[in-house]
């Protein structure tokens, strides 16, 4: 054994440098995050199940549970998929492992991504490293909480309405939502395919860039790919001499934003006035009041088409019935859990004839509404800032049987994800010993300038990634 | 009161790309089953549709040739329902935005032409093949199980939905005869029937001669050949004729045509209306072909079959030039006619010998045709029958069948003739007293004398001649 490597410290660019002047070797730096996994998961129940040795000589990454792995069991957090094995990779899969990086496992998921606690996994929930009574977030939790506790050291995450963004905020970390078109989906468990996007949850926004970098681009099995317009950039410097940022008032005054979110977000946006930003205020008048109605529309639409193929037929468990449809029936009675119940129902009626127009037809003239809404704001402004999540994590159990609580989790991520942009978090302080997210949202392909902004006001804040009860 | 029918057709054409129309698994007949699958056309987790660029082009050379206008934007949709051979849960089409629409197709015919509108072509995948086992042969109520094969599901299919501009069975055969051709010729697809690469439902309404109302319509499957539909349709305008005049009403259904019985079976009804769900598919973009795409494929068409029908038409007469052109017959019958065979001897010999002979017109030799067809009366039927089956062989040659003309020459029966009636008094008598049905026995006496080498035309005029004198 090599160098003491401290897992909860430690950042991918730093073992990536360790690995390279080989001062520790892959299978070590594997092994410590395998201790790691054992000291804490039992804990924080973050790994779905674990690589007993994977292949890759880099820096150790571990994926969603949606994320299709070749060999790999992936279950999306469902009973439906139980003891699925995918016979391909997802093409992010892919590029990870062609890049080297070891799968050290799989993460747990709200089922189907649907949900922002984790609670809806069918193999039970994940929680807080902050707070283990505390959710983690969701739906990618899992990937969100293992990074904060050190048993990995970057994740890929699924963000549909908020699952990379608001675990990231939760958990005091780093998530990017990339620009919708820019990441492949192929392999992919779909929730709702206009809005899947997969991301990076790291520690620093120097190793999101970086994992974003080598997941990004074209990918010729999912026609809604395109290439990147410009390579991704590390950022560097300090400097935000130019810059303009927007406020959105409604993203920032929404009702229900704590009053510690908003006081933690407000002095990030004075730090970057500070680093000499121009900040502004603007308006999206419809984001807050329209975005979670159109959300809930489609996605659940999608959904209810997307998880169709779920019927025992060909994978996964069955339950058998007197005919096929008894069968189906049973099947995805027994596999299916409620909240995607929930929403297969709810979609199915927002695509019945009779009300697709009043529904989903509305919801995507509203969808385009609010593209045009977020047009205008950047074509004063080159990112907007407002708190990631309006709360800081809530108590396991606290909005579980409450749905509508649930989904105002995601009212301040939800906006820009129907408009395709990309959004980045970064924790910004604690309010009430809790981490506070703030969001950077960008134009379309405007990575590059969140990296920027976002790497310069994570060193202004200083903020430490290691919760407080392990420092 | 008289009664006019009125029939609309939805044609189905597989596609002979070599490749699914969302996945690049192979298309093709034969295979083990589930062996021409993977993750996409099996819908696995995450697996993700992408057009194939080849199908796209040949459906809008298709429209093309239908007279369609080209999408500038078209869009893929959902129709979302269960059913084990589906297994996404839904089948990408297309719905509110199909590439081609509002096309027509005219069919030249004796009282007029018949103008055909084509309301839409769209791209489509097919659905897996389902095999029954147990129970009622080949249904699924009762089976003891059912097996899918998935190596069909993902074949490109393209869905022709027609105007219902179709007034008799007997249009729809004609309608249907002349666009098979037009789609073999375009080279998409073998559109065989029997295979199942072309596929024919047909919606049936009648309504009283001259009035221009729409009636409710029902729906015929599951008719595997042009007579076959003709024949359902005719089934089942009949069948509504009579519950309209007994002062009943047409309900909307769905049957199948039992070939055997030529009789129409109802399907189960449904509890209640089918609801599709569409909505455009999230996972593929929009077809937006570009204009100079469109003009290139444009320009790439073949003449179509009822621009030679014409043609031959002027030559010819309207029903030898349909059936030439319907049958793919008319590149051969204009070479044999340039080799020097009469136009009208050609088009016959092609139409009944050649085809009943199930010889290749793509292997016969104009030139070898032409001497035959030149030569056919004086050749014996048999020795003629014999060259015309063998004229798709590799380098045939008629020269060794036009070497036996000599045996036909009128001189050499003539004695075996003679002898054959003084043989036979009582049956001359016979005929004499009118029993003319006696001719072919004479004939075949005298055949049978030959060893068949007789030409059978000139015998019976011998005969004939012999007996009246």
């Amino acid at each position: 054994m090599g160098a003491v490597v401290d897992t909860l410290r430690l950042t991918a660019e730093e073992a990536k440098a360790l690995l390279e002047r080989g001062e520790l070797s892959g299978a070590e730096l594997r092994e410590a995050y395998f201790e790691a996994i054992a000291e804490r998961d039992g804990e924080l129940h973050c790994f779905l199940r674990t690589v007993a040795e994977p292949d890759g000589e880099g820096v150790p990454i571990a994926l969603k549970d949606v994320i299709s792995t070749k060999g790999v069991e992936t279950t999306a957090g469902s009973k439906i998929l139980a003891g699925y094995v995918p016979p391909f990779d997802s093409t992010v899969a892919a590029r990870v492992k062609a890049a080297g990086l070891p799968l050290l496992g799989k993460t747990n998921t709200d089922e189907f991504a649907m949900g922002s606690s984790t609670e809806n996994s069918a193999w039970g929930p994940s929680r807080n490293p902050w707070d283990p009574n505390r959710v983690p977030g969701g739906s990618g939790g899992g990937s969100s909480a293992a990074v904060t506790a050190g048993m990995t050291p970057w994740a890929l995450g699924s963000d549909t309405g908020g699952s990379i963004k608001q675990p990231s905020a939760l958990c005091g970390n780093v998530g990017l939502r990339p620009t919708y078109g820019t990441v492949s989906r192929y392999g992919v468990v779909a929730f709702a395919s206009s809005l899947d996007q997969v991301g990076p949850v790291a520690k620093t926004v120097r190793d999101a860039a970086l994992l974003y970098s080598i997941i990004a681009g074209r990918d010729p099995c999912d026609s809604t790919t395109v290439e990147l317009p410009e390579p991704v950039r590390l950022p560097e410097g300090d400097s935000l001499a130019g810059v303009r940022v927007g406020v959105p008032t409604e993203l920032n005054e929404a009702e229900g934003i704590e009053p510690g979110v908003k006081e933690a977000v407000e002095q990030a946006i004075a730090l970057a006035q500070g680093l000499g930003a121009e900040v502004g205020e603007c308006s999206l008048p419809r984001a807050v009041r329209y975005g979670m109605p159109c959300y809930y529309l489609i996605a659940p639409a999608e959904a209810s088409s997307n998880l169709a193929r779920y019927d025992g037929v060909r994978y996964g468990p069955r339950v058998d019935g007197s005919s096929y449809q008894e069968m189906v029936d049973r099947t995805r009675d027994e596999g299916f859990g409620d909240e995607p119940k929930r929403r297969i129902m709810l979609g199915t009626y927002a695509l019945s004839a009779g009300y697709y127009d009043a529904f989903y037809g509305q919801a995507q003239k509203v969808r385009t509404l609010l593209i045009q809404e977020h047009r205008d704001a950047f074509e004063r402004f080159d990112l907007l800032v407002c708190p990631t999540s309006p709360t800081v994590a809530f108590r396991i159990g606290e909005r579980a049987a409450d749905p509508l609580a649930m989904y105002l989790s995601d009212v301040l991520t939800i906006p820009s994800c129907l408009a395709g942009l990309p959004g980045l978090s970064i924790p910004c302080g604690l309010s009430q010993g809790l981490p506070v997210g703030l969001q950077l949202i960008g134009p379309q392909f405007g990575e590059n300038t969140l990296f920027r902004v976002g790497h310069a006001l994570e060193h202004a804040i200083g903020f430490d990634t290691v919760p407080e009860r392990w420092r | 009161m008289s009664w006019e029918p009125v029939v609309g057709l939805e044609i189905h054409v597989h596609l002979k790309t070599k490749t699914k129309m969302f996945c690049r698994c192979p298309v093709g007949f034969g295979a083990a089953p589930n062996t021409q699958t993977c993750p996409v056309c099996l819908a696995f987790p995450g697996a993700l549709p992408v057009a194939n660029r080849v199908a796209v082009e040949w459906t809008i050379q298709l429209g093309l040739a239908l007279g369609c206008e080209i999408a500038e934007h078209a869009v893929f949709s959902r129709k979302n329902y269960f059913y084990y051979d589906n297994p996404k849960g839904y089948q990408i089409s297309q719905y509110d935005l199909p590439l081609c629409t509002n096309g027509n197709v005219l069919v030249p015919g004796s009282d007029g032409d018949l103008e055909v509108g084509i309301v839409r072509a769209h791209l489509e995948e097919d659905a897996a093949k389902t095999v029954h086992v147990g129970g009622r042969a080949g249904r699924s109520q009762g089976a003891d199980y059912s097996l899918v094969d998935f190596n069909r599901g993902g074949t490109p299919l393209v869905e022709i939905v027609t105007a219902p501009d179709i007034h008799s069975p007997d249009d729809a055969k004609r309608f249907l005869q002349l666009l098979r051709q037009a789609i073999v010729e375009l080279g998409v697809s073998d559109a065989e029937m029997e295979k199942g690469t072309l596929r024919v439902d047909a919606n049936v309404s009648v309504r009283p001669a001259g009035s221009d109302e729409l009636r409710t319509r029902t729906e015929i499957k599951n008719m595997n050949s042009f007579n076959f539909i003709a024949r359902g349709i005719e089934a089942e305008v009949e069948r509504q004729i009579a519950v309209w005049e007994s002062g009943g009403t047409v309900e909307p259904q769905t049957f199948d045509f039992e070939a055997s019985s030529g009789t129409l079976t109802p399907r189960r009804a449904k509890e209640e209306a089918d609801d599709y769900r569409y909505f455009p598919e999230p996972d593929l973009v929009p077809l937006e072909p570009a204009r100079e795409l469109v003009e290139r494929l444009r320009a790439a068409l073949p003449e179509s079959p009822v621009t030679r029908i014409r043609r031959i038409e002027s030559e010819l007469d309207l029903e030898r030039a349909t059936v030439l052109v319907t049958g793919g017959l008319d590149a051969l019958w204009s070479e044999t006619v340039a080799a020097g065979a009469d136009d009208v001897a050609a088009a016959n010999v092609i139409t009944n010998n050649l085809v009943g002979a199930g010889v290749d017109p793509g292997e016969v030799s104009p030139e070898e045709l032409a001497k035959l067809v030149s030569a056919r009366k004086s050749i014996p039927r048999p020795a003629f029958d014999e060259a015309v089956a063998k004229l798709g062989d590799p380098d045939f040659s008629a020269d060794p069948y036009l070497a036996q003309e000599a045996v036909s020459d009128t001189a050499e029966p003539e004695p075996i003739v003679e002898a054959i009636l003084s043989a036979n008094a009582d049956q001359v008598d016979a005929f004499r007293n009118g029993k003319h049905g006696l001719l072919g026995f004479f004939v075949g006496q005298v055949m049978k004398e030959t060893q068949g080498k007789a030409n059978p035309r000139i015998v019976s005029e011998l005969v004939r001649e012999k007996l009246s004198g």
